[in-house]
C-alpha cells in the first residue's frame, strides 16, 4: 500500500518537525539572556539551522566566551552534519549545484533520521524535504517567540531561564548516555571526562576556551582507543 | 561583546556550519567515511555537550559557583530519568531556579 506509507510518511515528518519546531522557544530565550538580540537570535536560526552548533554558540557566548570559542564550539558540532550529508547524498540524487546548495542547508540531526528510517529511497527524500520544511518554519517562528517572551522577563524569571539553559544541554546529552545508545559506556565516559575537563580549566582560561579544550582533551584521550580498532579489523 | 562581533560571530559560525552541510553532500564518501572521523564525530556531541552543562551549570567568569542552576539541573536530571518530555523538562528546571532565585533572593 504506498499511499499509506506515504501518509505515514509525511504524518511523521510533520509531527517531528512541529515537536522540534517547540525547542525553538528554548533557543529564542536562551539566546537573548546571553545578550544576542531579536535580529541576531532570529539570523541564527534561519542562517545556522542546527540546533545543537546553536545552543553551544550561545552557550559559550552566555558564559562570557570570546569569539572564537563560540564559532569554533559550533563548527565542533556542525561536524555530524557533515557526516549525515554523506549518508543522505546518494538518496536525495541532488542534480544541479543549486538543488544540493538548498538541500545542504536542511541536512539535521531530524531530517536524516527520518529520511533514513524511511522505507525507500522515494519515501526517503520526501521525509526529507517535508520535515525539513516543518522544522525550519517551526525552529524560526518559535526562536522569534522565544526571544521576544525573554526581552519582557524579570530578575526571577532571569533566573528560571539560567537553570534552563544547563537543563536544555543536559536533555540533549541524555539519549546519548542511555543504554539504547550505540555504545554507551564509552559516551558516558567522554561525557564525563568533558565535563571535568571543563571545570578544572574554568579557573585558568578565557570564558568558554574551556569548552573547546575539554573536547580537544577527551579526544585526545581516546586517541589509543580509536587506533585499535582498524587494527583489530586487519588482524 | 559588541553587536558587530556578536554579528561576526553568528555569521561567521552559519558560514562554516553550511560549508560542513555542504561539504558532506558534495566530496566522495571515502573522504568522510574513515573510521577514525566517524568515530570522533560520534563521540564529539557527548563531550561537548557535557562541557557545556558542566560550565552553563555551575561557573561564572572564573569562578565555580553553586546556585539555583545546579538544582535546576538535579530536577532536569530526575525528570529525563523519568521520561519526561523536553519542555517539561524545561519547565521544571526553570521553576526549580526561580524557587532558589527567590528562597535564597
Amino acid at each position: 500500500m504506498p499511499s499509506s506509507a506515504r501518509t505515514a510518511t509525511l504524518r511523521d515528518a510533520v509531527g517531528l518537525g512541529v515537536a522540534v519546531g517547540l525547542y525553538g522557544v528554548a533557543f529564542g530565550a536562551a539566546a537573548a539572556g546571553a545578550g544576542l538580540d531579536t535580529w541576531q537570535a532570529v539570523a541564527t536560526s534561519a542562517l545556522m539551522f542546527t540546533g545543537a552548533s546553536q545552543f553551544a554558540m550561545i552557550g559559550v557566548l552566555g558564559a562570557g566566551g570570546g569569539a572564537f570559542s563560540a564559532v569554533g564550539s559550533a563548527l565542533l558540532l556542525g561536524t555530524r552534519n557533515t557526516v549525515y550529508g554523506v549518508r543522505l547524498a546518494p538518496m536525495l540524487a541532488l542534480r544541479g549545484w543549486l538543488r544540493r546548495a538548498g538541500a545542504a542547508h536542511w541536512v539535521i540531526d531530524e531530517t536524516t533520521a527520518m529520511a533514513v528510517a524511511a522505507p525507500d529511497r522515494e519515501l526517503g527524500r520526501l521525509a526529507f524535504w517535508v520535515t525539513g520544511a516543518t522544522i525550519y518554519l517551526g525552529w524560526n517562528a518559535t526562536t522569534l517567540v522565544g526571544s521576544l517572551g525573554a526581552a519582557a522577563l524579570g530578575g526571577t524569571a532571569q533566573a528560571a531561564l539560567d537553570a534552563v539553559v544547563p537543563a536544555a544541554f543536559l536533555a540533549l546529552l541524555w539519549p546519548r548516555l542511555q543504554r539504547s545508545a550505540r555504545e554507551p559506556g564509552v559516551q558516558r565516559r567522554v561525557a564525563l571526562g568533558g565535563a571535568v575537563v571543563a571545570l578544572a580549566l574554568t579557573p585558568f582560561v578565557p570564558a568558554g576556551v574551556q569548552v573547546v579544550l575539554a573536547v580537544v582533551a577527551v579526544a585526545l584521550a581516546g586517541r589509543p582507543r580509536t587506533a585499535a580498532s582498524p587494527r583489530e579489523g586487519a588482524a | 561583546m559588541s553587536t558587530g562581533t556578536l554579528w561576526a560571530v553568528v555569521l561567521v559560525g552559519s558560514l562554516g556550519c553550511y560549508l560542513l552541510k555542504l561539504a558532506g553532500l558534495s566530496v566522495p564518501a571515502a573522504w568522510v567515511e574513515r573510521p577514525w572521523v566517524t568515530r570522533v564525530v560520534e563521540f564529539v556531541p557527548a563531550a561537548l555537550l557535557a562541557a557545556l552543562v558542566a560550565v552553563q551549570a555551575a561557573t561564572s567568569g572564573p569562578d565555580l559557583v553553586v546556585d539555583g542552576r545546579l538544582v535546576g539541573l538535579a530536577v532536569a536530571a530526575v525528570a529525563l530519568a523519568l521520561r519526561a518530555p523536553f519542555i517539561v523538562v524545561l519547565v521544571l528546571a526553570g521553576a526549580a531556579g526561580a524557587l532558589v532565585h527567590v528562597v535564597t533572593g
